[in-house]
């Protein structure tokens, strides 16, 4: 597979691992994305950097931070007759504050399974007498797509397609992490392709105020080991700044194309975080102009207040103050059969990631 | 022909016992399956069995209920045999005898039943196993999905083979007779829709013959086991934890079709989850791993055929990865059907 | 959380395409990357282009890596 294969050749691998671990000291990198955190594990990269570089997952798995009670919303809506929830299968097992929706469609809702969410139009354009609902959860990479294709169900006149947004955006996220002075890290690797969309420029506040370097990483082990020497370069160097690591897929301006139509279809509002609480200006609702489309006005969900599992540690998995082995429930009450917390349900979740690829022996 | 309209569906009628069960039987079972045994239409097949000595009986059971009912490189009918066949080859056993039921939808079409019966008899045949029993029942719209099939299988152990789920020891080779994961990127794909082009075909095949070749070459394999749901992933950890052994496999060597690799990227699967339907993984004496690879590679069915591992003594139970950087870790039996996931 | 594949723009047909990843093809939408030809490479995340690859800077990276000496950024 070109483009992807030779980011994981094993000669620049372990050519790049020796030159990290020759460096002095040692580092602790947060990988904001769990895709990182995915391709950490899988290519076995905390392993190889062991005792120099430790990574702390962060926030940037969009299923893992989604309320327990926007859940609880999304299910409510999934439930409502005449309703198709669409969803990427990231969501399907995430527990809300009482249940899933893997549970709901147990329970007869209409729950469908979509790689993109031009299969959700799709099924508008083919069931007329059906409420086909996009659950949109994702970051800056996934909101312009559904943005994209909600703007063709209004081009065509589709008025059975609904939008549930869920999605945030990352950068205030990352300068909460920091605001809340928890977690102790030399360096963000940041996320590849959320930066595709919003470029370089939204970091600067992070490298420039709270001086943490910041690179720009794709997800081949190729990638993130280079970006973790650049980081430990630049951390040597003491010139905290924004840089790319992934130039193949990331401009300085991201991709402005994909933000005017994000742009257009949403606007920022304050986000509930699962393990942080609100963040002001982190969420994405859809603009007045498509209230026709927005499920959450539409549909109107009433649901009780959430509360969040008792015991779960997953608030201070997100934020990197906790690591998953560290939970009382990691492994016993919660393992990716039967999650407690989000972090065991996506498989880039922190605690699925460990669990699976045993970070630690269990 | 059919003796049917081209457009006709199962009815109620064709579960109730009388003229319509009977002409469904006639025009669409026995004209397909319509062996010596199966044509008495007996309440129950009475079959001569004189097993030698150190013959053994094997028997097996499943119940196939695949959606979509066709799917790229098969379909229920098929997998419904390969299935039972591989069961049973996966003891070593010949294949002899395998019967059949089937569960209708009402409003099911008739042609797609004509066609998936007309592909078992093919496989059955293309095996030599006889279909000598069968029945079908009707059940109203909603209560069943299309049609579920239902089968029983008997073979025979032929004197001297003794494959077993915990016969793996330290030191025995792991391999696998090709590519793995093929047949659940396929019905992935094709039942959820994402029209990931034509590549992704199931390897939905009959694993007798390979197996025989190699019985009959003098490959005397500990374990044989066809990774089906779970995949490679599943089977590996029972066979550990049957044999009380661990398992070391090297990622790089396990065999993946460009189109598996290509879907697991896109949709962030694992092939080591995705269920293969026409391959097998075998635990080998050391002594027997060139002659399993230069009879699967001589087969049609085993050309992709590699050694992807080794048993070993510590930690039994255990089946651990090993990547191209020399990474470990643990391969745990997969938690729910694989999903794709955009994160 | 988000995962994009490179994949090989094969046809271009409006705002769709057809791209291919090892064996496999999939039609997907070009509205977020329409400058892209076929020929190029693009990130494809949920069935959309969101961006064109820049061969030279993935060929740059290579070559640096065949390096390793000196600093790995510029």
């Amino acid at each position: 597979m070109k483009l992807v294969d030779e980011f994981r050749s094993p000669q620049a691998v372990r050519a790049l691992s020796e030159r990290i671990l020759a460096k002095d000291g040692t580092w602790r990198f947060m990988e904001v994305c769990g895709t990182h955190t995915m391709a950490i594990a899988r290519f076995g990269l905390k392993e190889l950097l062991a005792g120099k570089v430790r990574f702390l997952s962060g926030p940037g798995c969009p299923v893992c931070v989604t309320s327990a009670h926007d859940l609880d919303l999304l299910i409510a809506v999934a439930g409502m007759p005449g309703v198709v929830l669409t969803t990427f299968g990231d969501m399907l097992r995430v527990p809300g504050s009482r249940t899933s929706l893997e549970q709901a469609r147990a329970k007869g809702a209409e729950v469908k399974i979509i790689y993109s969410p031009l299969e959700a139009l799709e099924l508008a354009r083919e069931h007329r007498d059906k409420q086909v609902v996009m659950a949109g959860v994702g970051f800056e990479t996934t909101a312009p797509v559904v943005a994209g294709t909600l703007q063709m169900a209004v081009a065509e006149g589709l008025d059975n397609f609904y939008v549930f947004s869920a999605h945030k955006v990352i950068p205030p996220a990352m300068e909460a992490l920091l605001r809340l002075g928890e977690v102790r890290v030399n360096g963000f690797i940041c996320p590849g392709h959320v930066s595709a969309i919003i470029g370089t420029h939204p970091y600067e506040p992070i490298a420039g105020g709270f001086g943490v370097p910041c690179v720009i990483s794709g997800f081949e082990p190729v990638d993130v080991l280079q970006t973790v020497l650049m980081l430990i370069e630049m951390s040597e160097a003491g010139r905290p700044e924004v840089r790319v690591q992934y130039r193949r897929g990331v401009r300085e301006d991201g991709n402005p194309k994909a933000r005017a139509v994000m742009d257009a279809v949403f606007e920022l509002a304050d986000a509930e975080w699962r393990g942080f609480g609100a963040i002001p200006a982190s969420g994405l609702v859809l603009r007045p102009e498509y209230a026709a489309h927005d499920a959450l006005k539409v549909f109107d969900p009433r649901v009780e207040s959430a509360e969040e599992p008792a015991g779960c540690s997953c608030g201070d998995v997100l934020r990197g103050i906790t690591e998953p082995e560290d939970c009382p429930l990691f492994g016993s009450y919660c393992t990716p059969e039967n999650p407690v917390g989000p972090c065991m349900v996506s498989s880039e979740g922190s605690c699925a990631a460990a669990y699976r690829y045993g970070g630690r022996e269990q | 022909m059919s003796e049917h309209p081209a457009d006709s569906l199962v009815s109620m009628a064709h579960g109730a016992g009388g003229e319509a069960s009977a002409r469904l039987v006639r025009d669409v079972f026995m004209r397909s399956f319509g062996g010596a045994v199966l044509g008495r239409m007996e309440d129950s097949a009475r079959l001569q069995l004189a097993l030698s000595a150190g013959e053994k009986l094997a028997m097996t059971t499943d119940s196939y209920v695949v959606t979509p009912i066709f799917f790229p490189g098969g379909d229920i009918g098929k997998l419904a045999i390969c299935g039972t066949v591989n069961d049973l080859s996966m003891v070593g056993a010949r294949p002899q005898y395998i019967t059949c039921g089937f569960i209708l939808e009402e409003g099911f079409s008739l042609d797609s039943l004509e066609r998936l019966v007309a592909s078992m008899s093919a496989t059955a045949a293309e095996v030599g196993v006889e279909i000598v029993a069968g029945d079908t029942k009707v059940v109203g719209r909603g209560a069943a999905d299309g049609v579920f099939i239902n089968t029983a299988g008997m073979g025979i152990i032929p004197a001297g083979v003794e494959i077993a789920a915990d016969a793996a020891r330290p030191g025995d080779l792991v391999a696998v007779s090709g590519t793995v994961g093929e047949h659940g990127a396929a019905i992935l794909a094709a039942r959820e829709g994402f029209r990931l082009g034509e590549a992704l075909v199931s390897d939905c095949a009959p694993l007798w013959d390979l197996v025989r070749s190699l019985i009959y070459a003098g490959v005397r394999p500990a374990v044989l086991r066809d990774p089906t749901r779970g995949g490679l992933a599943a089977v590996l950890n029972e066979i550990a934890a049957a044999s009380g052994v661990a398992v070391r496999v090297r990622e790089a060597d396990v065999p993946l079709s460009e189109a598996v690799r290509g879907a697991c990227e896109i949709l962030g699967l694992d092939p080591w989850f995705l269920a293969c339907e026409g391959r097998m993984v075998a635990f080998l004496r050391p002594e027997d791993g060139d002659l399993f690879l230069e009879i699967c590679q001589a087969h049609p069915l085993g050309a992709g055929a590699a050694i992807i591992g080794r048993v070993e003594v510590e930690r039994p139970g255990r089946v651990v990865l090993e990547g191209a950087y020399g990474q470990r870790r643990p391969l745990t039996m997969p938690a729910g059907e694989p999903l794709p996931r955009i994160c | 959380m988000c995962l994009a594949v490179p994949m090989l723009v094969e046809r271009i047909d409006g705002e769709m395409a057809q791209v291919r990843l090892g064996d496999v093809t999939r039609d997907i939408a070009m509205t977020l990357a329409p400058e892209a030809k076929v020929g190029d490479y693009v990130l494809v995340h949920a069935g959309f282009a969101i961006e064109v690859v820049d061969r030279e800077y993935a060929e740059e990276t290579l070559r640096l890596l065949e390096q390793l000496e000196g600093p790995v950024y510029q």
